[in-house]
This record gives structure tokens, sequence and C-alpha cells, in this order.
């Protein structure tokens, strides 16, 4: 792993201007039909290239969030824009889950997009394999679903979303269901992936050091009404592809500025 | 199972037999009212061709009506599927049928239908509920995330089909098969009862009531025994088949570690 990191880093390329919207979600709101407001007038913009999370407790509507942003789930107000006119058609979705297809073997179920896309035949075969590659189950195309670790599963389910060559990334707590060791793994082969890839990713995350160790912003929410509390801005900073930034006082000064906007954010919830 | 699992069973039911036997012959009871073992078994040799000719009749009614009810359950249950209005419409009438006894509607069908036809579909009737049952549930099982990645991707409503639900109702599928062919040789049994010396058929179950008029309790006994093991061997079949199609992936199928 720490080779990946030192090459990622070596070849360490400027970052797109992380200014220019991708998309522009206003005054969102909604509501469901056992009358539970998920979201309140949620207003913010994903910018091209950025890695964005989203940091709230569970139940602060950061799921409907995404499904909103998705096109999975109609807000009841607001709109969403996209500057292109439409979500990327490469979008790739993680969810809380692995959610792979039981039934189907590893290579099978990270080719499914493109099988729904009507992409088939030897390009689909080669886009495949490098997706495989991307997360180290090369190996491992014919395995089952059931044969694999927590850790494995997530890696195909990964895979799956990447091999949409994706300008989107979406991700809903993917590696809140594993252990630390395997988290703190996939953590980094995600950044390298982003840095490599150039994609935007959105990540949904109830770990503030999660959020302080991969994103470039972070929109920090309260809930009960789920609504966008603060943001919290970090330079995408270079030392975080060093295998020492985990211990750094950088790192550190990070996760305490994102602890702390956190219960700002749940003090604001008790006065209302 | 495997092998050490069989011991159990075969050593109760070689118990129970062999009690039978010696019952029979310690007390003399006479084969009218209860034939020992070895006669049931003596019978049978002797009036194989009989027997099993009739045998092959029920389990030929049996299998026909497995696959219709196969057919109309499974098309029933995408239906359902496809239309919530259709499955609030015609799911309770299909809890009539199965609530309904089929012994007392065999009767009926049979002024409507002519006699082999009206058991196929009393067969029929009572195999197909758990085939719709069970595959309407695995149709609306498919995993929640799984479909928020094909409506991500905008597989239309028949891919979906395809490539997530049927596969999710496999499973359900199977266990609903295997219930419905113990049902389904049930059904064909009552129709032939009922149908009686009005049918034609020659089925086992109109041999033990044919048996039966003659006093000859043995032969009934033998028709008995046969219909028992096609029973046992409509599960093992079924069993087996619901093993070689899940057994890659289905928890249920896979070897215990």
């Amino acid at each position: 792993m720490t080779s990946k990191r030192a090459k990622t880093s070596a070849r360490q390329k400027p970052r797109p201007a992380q200014s220019a919207p991708l998309a522009e979600l206003r005054n969102i709101g909604k509501t469901f039909e056992s009358g539970v407001t998920a979201l309140h007038d949620v207003s913010f913009s994903i910018r091209r290239g950025e890695f964005l999370s989203l940091l709230g407790a569970s139940g602060c509507g950061k799921t409907s969030l995404l499904r909103i942003i998705a096109g999975l789930l109609a807000p009841d107000t607001g709109s969403m824009r996209w500057q292109s006119g439409s979500r990327p058609r490469e979008t790739g979705f993680v969810f809380q889950e692995p959610a792979l297809m039981p039934w189907a073997d590893v290579s099978t179920n990270v080719r499914l997009p493109l099988r729904l896309l009507g992409i088939d035949g030897h390009t689909a075969e080669l886009r495949t394999r490098e997706a495989l590659a991307l997360v180290g189950l090369e190996k491992f195309s014919g395995t089952y679903p059931h044969e694999l670790s927590g850790g494995m599963k997530m890696r195909a389910s990964l895979a799956r979303a990447l091999i949409v060559k994706p300008k989107l990334l979406l991700m809903d707590e993917p590696f809140a269901a594993l252990d630390e060791i395997s988290r703190f793994k996939l953590n980094d082969e995600l950044l390298a992936l982003w840095q490599q890839l150039d994609c935007t990713v959105v990540f949904v995350t109830h770990s503030v050091f999660e959020a302080a160790y991969l994103s470039t912003r972070t929109l920090v929410m309260s809930q009960r009404p789920g609504t966008i509390a603060e943001e919290i801005r970090f330079l995408p900073a270079t030392e975080r592809f060093d295998p020492q930034y985990r211990t750094s006082a950088s790192f550190a000064a990070r996760a305490r500025k994102l602890s702390e906007a956190l219960v700002r954010a749940q003090a604001l919830e008790r006065m209302q | 199972m495997n092998r050490r699992d069989l011991i159990a069973p075969a050593l109760a039911l070689t118990l129970l037999i062999a009690a039978w036997e010696i019952a029979v012959r310690f007390f003399v009871i006479p084969p009218q009212i209860l034939p020992a073992p070895s006669l049931i078994l003596q019978t049978l040799a002797a009036d194989a061709r009989l027997l099993f000719g009739s045998l092959l009749v029920t389990l030929r009614i049996t299998f026909a009506a497995l696959l219709v009810a196969t057919i109309a359950g499974v098309a029933l249950a995408i239906l359902f599927a496809a239309s919530r209005f259709a499955e609030r419409a015609l799911f309770p009438l299909a809890v009539i049928f199965q609530v309904t006894p089929i012994i007392a509607i065999a009767p009926l069908l049979l002024i409507y239908l002519e006699p082999t036809s009206a058991v196929l579909a009393c067969a029929t009737l009572v195999a197909f509920f758990p085939i719709l049952s069970n595959t309407a549930l695995g149709l609306a099982s498919a995993d929640r995330q799984l479909r928020d990645l094909f409506a991500l991707y905008d597989a239309g409503w028949w891919k979906t089909l395809l490539h997530l639900r049927l596969p999710t109702a496999l499973p359900y599928f199977l266990g609903g098969l295997r219930i419905a062919g113990g049902l389904a040789l049930i059904g064909a049994i009552v129709g032939e009862i009922a149908a009686g010396s009005g049918g034609a058929g020659s089925g086992l179950a109109w041999r033990i009531m044919e048996a039966g008029h003659r006093v000859n309790i043995p032969r009934m006994y033998a028709a008995l025994v046969l219909i028992a093991l096609a029973g046992v061997a409509i599960f093992v079949l079924l069993s087996w088949l619901q093993r070689i199609a899940l057994r890659r992936w289905h928890t249920s199928a896979m070897a215990a570690e």
C-alpha cells in the first residue's frame, strides 16, 4: 500500500480548478409520508473535482440528500440544477452495504452497470478487468460474494462504481461497517483513486476522522430537520498522501475543527 | 444429507416394519384386517404390472399439474409484480381457491370437465398457490440498494425483472415448488377419488378404491405404499433440484463449513 501511495504522491498533479460548479442544490426540502421532515432548506453547490463530505449523525438526512443528488429521490421543494443540464451518465454509487448480487460472481457484479447501460463485448471485458485491477481484485473475478471478506466485498462494490469511469462518485457511508484497519486501508486507496481518476466525490459519513482525512470540503449537518449547519473547507493538502499523515498534527487539527463544528451544530438543534 | 444422517430414520423405519411383521405373525391377524409387510411386498410383486401402470398414470397427472401450476403461478406472480392493481384484484381470488378444500371443488369440476382433465385441474389448483405466493414474495424482495443501482443506470422494468427480480425470486420459487410437488400428488389422488368409478382413469387412488370394494386389503396397502414412495421421490427430486440450482450462492444450499 505504501508504495502505491508514494507513487501517487510523486506524480501529484494539480487538481482542476475547484471553483467550477458541477451542480447546484437550492432550498431542497423533503418530508416523508410518515411526516418526518428529512431535509429542510438545503442549499449548496458541488464543485468539479472536489472531495465533498456530508458529515452528520445518523438520521440527519444525509442518505436522502445523496439519493436526491443521484436522482433516485425527488425533493418536495427546491431544485437541483446540473451545469451540463443533467446528471452525468457516468455516475458511480457506493452504498452502505456492498449490495452485490449473491447469484453472480465478482466480475459479473462489477460489470453490471455496463450491462445496464448497454455496453457489451470486448469493451466491457476490458473495463471489467481494469476496474478489478484498480481495487486489487484481479484474482477474484470468478469468486462469489459469499466467499469474500467484508473489505473485499466493499472493494468489489467500489469497482462496480468505478467501471463507468465516473465523473461523479456518490458514496453513502461505504466503509462504516468495516473494521478500522480495513477502513483506513480503503480510505487511502480511495484517496489515491480520486487523485488518479479525476472525478468529483460526494461522500456521506458519520465519522469526523473520515471526513477530516478524505475531504477537501465538509458540510456539517444538523438533524431534525436535516439541514446544513456549517461548511468547512480544507486546502487539498499534499501531506495527505504521506503515510505518516494519519498521526500528524495537521490531521488532528482538521479533525478537531470538524468535531467543534459538529458540537455547534448539535447546540443549534437544542435551541430549536 | 450425508450417509450418517440416514442412519436414524432408516433404523426407525426398519424397527417399525419389523414390529409390524412380528405382531401380525404373533397375534395371527388375518390379512383382510392387517396384512404383514412381507405380504404387502408379495402383493406388490404379484400385481406389479397393474399397480405400476396406475402409478405411471398418477405421476403423469402430477407432473403435468406441476408444470401448468408453475407456468401459471410464475406468470401471475410477474403480473402482480407489474401491477399493484392486478395484485389487489386477483390475490384474494387465489386465496379463496386455496382455502376452499379441493375435495369440495372436485365434484363440480367433474361436472364441467371430462374426468382426466378434472383430475388434472384438481392437482393444478392445489399446486398453484404455493408457487404463486412464494414467487410473488420473491419478486418483491429485491435488495433496495440494488434496485437503486438499477434505477441509477435507467434500467427499465424488463431489465430489472430479468437481471434483478427473477434471480432474487429463484430461491423463493424453488421453495414453493417443493411444497407444490407434494400438493400436486395429493390433488391428483383427491381428484381420482372424487372421479371414482365414473372416471375411466386407472390411477393409484382408483386402484385403492377398487381393491377396497373387493376387500383386497393387501392390494390397498400395496397401492398406498406406492403413493407414499412416489411422494417421497417427488420431494427428494425437487430438493435435489433446489440444491443444484442454488449451490453456488444461496445459504440454504451451501455446505456448512
